[in-house]
C-alpha cells in the first residue's frame, strides 16, 4: 500500500483510539508513538498487533501517532486500517 | 505465613506490630467470645457551667496539647466537601506536630490537598477504610514511611474498641451543635444525614472537639453526638463546601450496561429464594448496585411484597421506598445523599445508627448479619469469587473496603454487580490485585455476559436454573473474557509492602505492595 497524504481514524473516547498517519520517505522505517491509558498491560501486545497489521499491508515506512483510551484489539485493526486507507487514498473519509 | 486465601502475609510489619493472618470469614467469631480485651476509655470531669467553647479550631487544637506521634481521627459524613480534613491537618503541622497517624473512617478526592502532609513527615501512617485520588496514589507508591492499614467500617469499630487505634484527638464536624457539644447531621445548612461513623470516636478518643457551622440553641436535638463525650466546640465559617456537602441526590445510572447487570441482577434476587415478605435489603450507592433497587421497586410493587428494613448507606432512592410503604424503616449508618437528611429527621422509621450496631463482627450480632440480600460493586472479582474494591488496574488505592465485607459476610444472598471488563481491562479474571472480600461470602456475581452461582451455593443455582435463568461457570466466563481483551501483564510491585487490608476480624486477608513508578 502506498501512502500518499496525512490521514486519521477513530476518537479520543474511552474504548477508541485515534490514530494518525503520516507518509514518510522510503526507508525512514516505522516510527510509532503509542500511548495509551492501559500500556503497562497491553503496551507490548498494542505494539506487537500494530506491526503485525502494517506487515499485512506491506507498509515498512510510516509515521504513526497513536492515543489508545483502552479499545479492543478488533477496534484498534479497524482504525489503524481505515486510517491508512484514508492516507493511501483508497476510502475517503465520512466528512466531505 | 500464607493465608487460607495463599496471600503472603509477613510475620510482622514495622509500625504496625505481629500480624494474624486471614483464615476464613467466621474462624474467629464462631467461638462466640473475643480474646482481644476491650481498652477503657478515657475517665474526664468538667465543672458545672463551664464553657466548651474556642473561638477558633487552632485554639481548640492547642487546648488538647497536640504532640508529634499523636493519632486524630475525622468522619468522612462530608462527603466530596470536606474541608475540615485539612484545615486540622494544616494547623497541627504549621504548629510543627510531625509524625501523626490520620485515623479518618474513609478519605477521598476531597482530601487530595493533604498530600504535601504525607510528603513533609506531618502525616507518617494512615487508617481508613477507603482512599482515593491522588492520596490513593502517592500512598501505593509509598510516600508513607509506615504501612498504612485499610479496614471495613466494621472493623474500624472493633480496631477502636481494642485499642488497635487509640485515637488521641478526634475533630468531628457537624452541620448543628450546641455549646456542650450535642452535635448532629440531620439538619442546618450544611446538613449531610447520619453521623454513624463517627460515634465510636467521640466514646473513645482521649479528647474531642466537635466543629460547626451552625451552632444551635441548647440543647441540640437529636444528639447524635452527646456532650457527655465532647471536650471542646468550635464554631467555624466553613466546614467545607456546602453545595457538595449538602446537594442533589443520587441518580440512578442512565448506562446502558450497568442498567442491563442491574436488571439480571433484579432477575436472580427475585428467584433466589430470598425475596420474600419480611425481607431487608442494602445496596451501594455505585452504578449498577443502586440500579439494582430501581427493578426490585418494581418487583415488590408487582408481586405486593413488603420488606422489613433497609440498611446501611442510604440514598434518597431508599427513601423513597420506604415512604411508599416497600419497607418499614432504614437503619442509616451513612447518607449517601442530601435528600436522606430531612427523612433522618422527620421520619422516626428512619434511624440513625452507630457503625458498631452496623457492622462491628465483635458484639453480639451487628445489624448486616440479620441481612438478607446485599447487592455490591467489585474493581475485580476472580475465579474463586475473591472481591477487590481497593486497588486500581494499576496497583494505586482508589477505592474502600467500607462495608463490603461486613454485609458480604452477613446477608443471606450476596450479590456482585459488575461489567465482565471494563475498556479493555478484565474485571472477571483468575487472580485479583488485592482482596477485599474473601470469595466464600459471595454467592453469585452478575456480569453482563453471564451469571455465575458459587459452587458451593448449589441450592440457589438449581433455584435459578428452574427459574429459567441461565448459569455460567466462573471459569468459562474468565476465559471468555481474556479472550476478548487479551490478557493483561500483571502489575509491577516492589517486594516492600507499602500497606496491609484487614478482615473485619482483625486478621489480615491481603497486603499491598509498592508500585513500580
Amino acid at each position: 500500500m502506498e501512502l500518499k497524504t496525512k490521514a486519521q481514524a477513530g476518537s479520543f473516547e474511552s474504548s477508541d483510539v485515534l490514530i494518525l498517519v503520516e507518509p514518510v520517505e522510503k526507508g525512514a522505517g516505522r516510527i510509532i508513538e503509542l500511548k495509551s491509558i492501559v500500556m503497562q498491560q497491553f503496551g507490548d501486545d498494542l505494539l506487537g498487533q500494530i506491526h503485525a497489521n502494517l506487515d499485512d499491508f506491506k507498509i515498512d515506512d510510516v509515521r504513526l501517532i497513536i492515543n489508545d483510551k483502552g479499545a479492543l484489539p478488533p477496534t484498534v485493526s479497524a482504525r489503524l486500517e481505515t486510517a491508512l486507507k484514508r492516507a493511501a487514498q483508497l476510502q475517503s473519509g465520512t466528512l466531505k | 505465613m500464607k493465608n487460607i486465601l495463599q496471600r503472603e502475609i509477613p510475620e510482622e510489619l514495622e509500625g504496625i506490630g505481629k500480624l494474624e493472618a486471614f483464615e476464613g470469614a467466621f474462624s474467629k467469631l464462631k467461638k462466640g467470645w473475643m480474646e482481644e480485651k476491650t481498652v477503657p476509655p478515657p475517665n474526664k470531669a468538667k465543672m458545672p457551667h463551664s464553657s466548651k467553647i474556642c473561638d477558633t479550631l487552632r485554639d481548640a487544637i492547642l487546648k488538647t496539647k497536640p504532640r508529634d506521634g499523636m493519632t486524630v481521627s475525622f468522619h468522612h459524613h462530608l462527603r466530596g466537601g470536606d474541608n475540615l480534613v485539612y484545615e486540622a491537618i494544616k494547623i497541627l503541622a504549621d504548629l510543627g506536630i510531625k509524625d501523626i497517624t490520620l485515623a479518618a473512617s474513609s478519605l477521598t478526592t476531597a482530601h487530595d490537598p493533604i498530600l504535601p502532609y504525607f510528603k513533609d513527615g506531618t502525616i507518617t501512617q494512615v487508617y481508613a477504610s477507603g482512599i482515593r485520588g491522588e492520596l490513593g496514589k502517592a500512598i501505593a507508591e509509598g510516600v508513607l514511611p509506615k504501612p498504612f492499614v485499610i479496614h471495613s467500617h466494621g472493623g474500624r469499630v472493633r480496631s477502636v474498641h481494642t485499642g488497635k487505634i487509640k485515637i488521641d484527638l478526634a475533630i468531628l464536624a457537624a452541620s448543628a451543635a450546641d455549646e456542650e457539644g450535642n452535635a448532629t447531621g440531620a439538619h442546618g445548612p450544611s446538613a449531610f444525614g447520619s453521623m454513624g461513623y463517627a460515634a465510636i470516636d467521640s466514646w473513645y478518643a482521649k479528647q474531642v472537639i466537635v466543629v460547626t457551622d451552625n451552632i444551635v440553641d441548647y440543647p441540640c436535638v437529636p444528639q447524635s453526638i452527646t456532650q457527655n463525650y465532647i471536650d471542646y466546640v468550635v464554631k467555624v465559617d466553613s466546614i467545607g463546601d456546602p453545595s457538595k456537602i449538602a446537594g442533589g441526590t443520587t441518580r440512578i445510572t442512565k448506562a446502558p450496561m450497568d442498567l442491563q447487570i442491574a436488571r439480571l441482577a433484579a432477575q436472580v434476587i427475585e428467584h433466589s429464594g430470598e425475596l420474600k415478605e419480611g425481607f431487608s435489603f442494602q445496596v451501594g450507592a455505585g452504578g449498577a448496585s443502586l440500579a439494582v433497587a430501581k427493578y426490585i421497586r418494581k418487583i415488590m410493587k408487582h408481586r405486593s411484597i413488603k420488606g422489613s428494613f433497609i440498611l446501611g448507606g442510604v440514598t434518597s432512592y431508599g427513601v423513597d421506598m420506604l415512604n411508599e410503604g416497600l419497607f418499614r424503616s432504614i437503619f442509616d449508618v451513612q447518607s449517601f445523599d442530601a435528600a436522606v437528611s430531612s427523612s433522618l429527621l422527620e421520619n422516626q422509621y428512619h434511624i440513625e445508627i452507630p457503625a458498631g450496631l452496623y457492622a462491628n463482627p465483635f458484639n453480639c450480632g451487628c445489624m448486616t448479619n440479620k441481612l438478607d440480600i446485599v447487592v455490591l460493586g467489585a474493581l475485580e472479582i476472580d475465579t474463586n469469587f475473591n472481591v477487590n474494591v481497593i486497588t486500581g488496574s494499576e496497583g494505586y488505592v482508589r477505592g474502600a473496603s467500607g462495608g463490603h465485607s461486613d454485609t458480604a459476610s452477613g446477608a443471606n444472598l450476596t450479590v456482585v454487580v459488575c461489567p465482565s471488563f471494563r475498556g479493555r481491562i478484565p474485571i472477571v479474571k483468575k487472580k485479583v490485585h488485592t482482596i477485599v472480600t474473601p470469595g466464600e461470602s459471595i454467592d453469585v456475581l452478575v456480569t453482563e455476559r453471564g451469571i455465575c452461582v458459587n459452587p458451593q451455593k448449589s441450592e440457589l443455582k438449581a433455584n435459578l436454573e428452574s427459574a429459567g435463568i441461565k448459569v455460567k461457570d466462573i471459569e468459562v466466563l474468565a476465559e471468555e473474557v481474556e479472550g476478548i481483551t487479551g490478557k493483561a501483564k500483571p502489575i509491577e510491585t516492589t517486594e516492600r509492602v507499602v500497606g496491609i487490608v484487614e478482615y473485619r476480624d482483625g486478621t489480615v486477608i491481603d497486603v499491598i505492595h509498592q508500585v513500580k513508578e
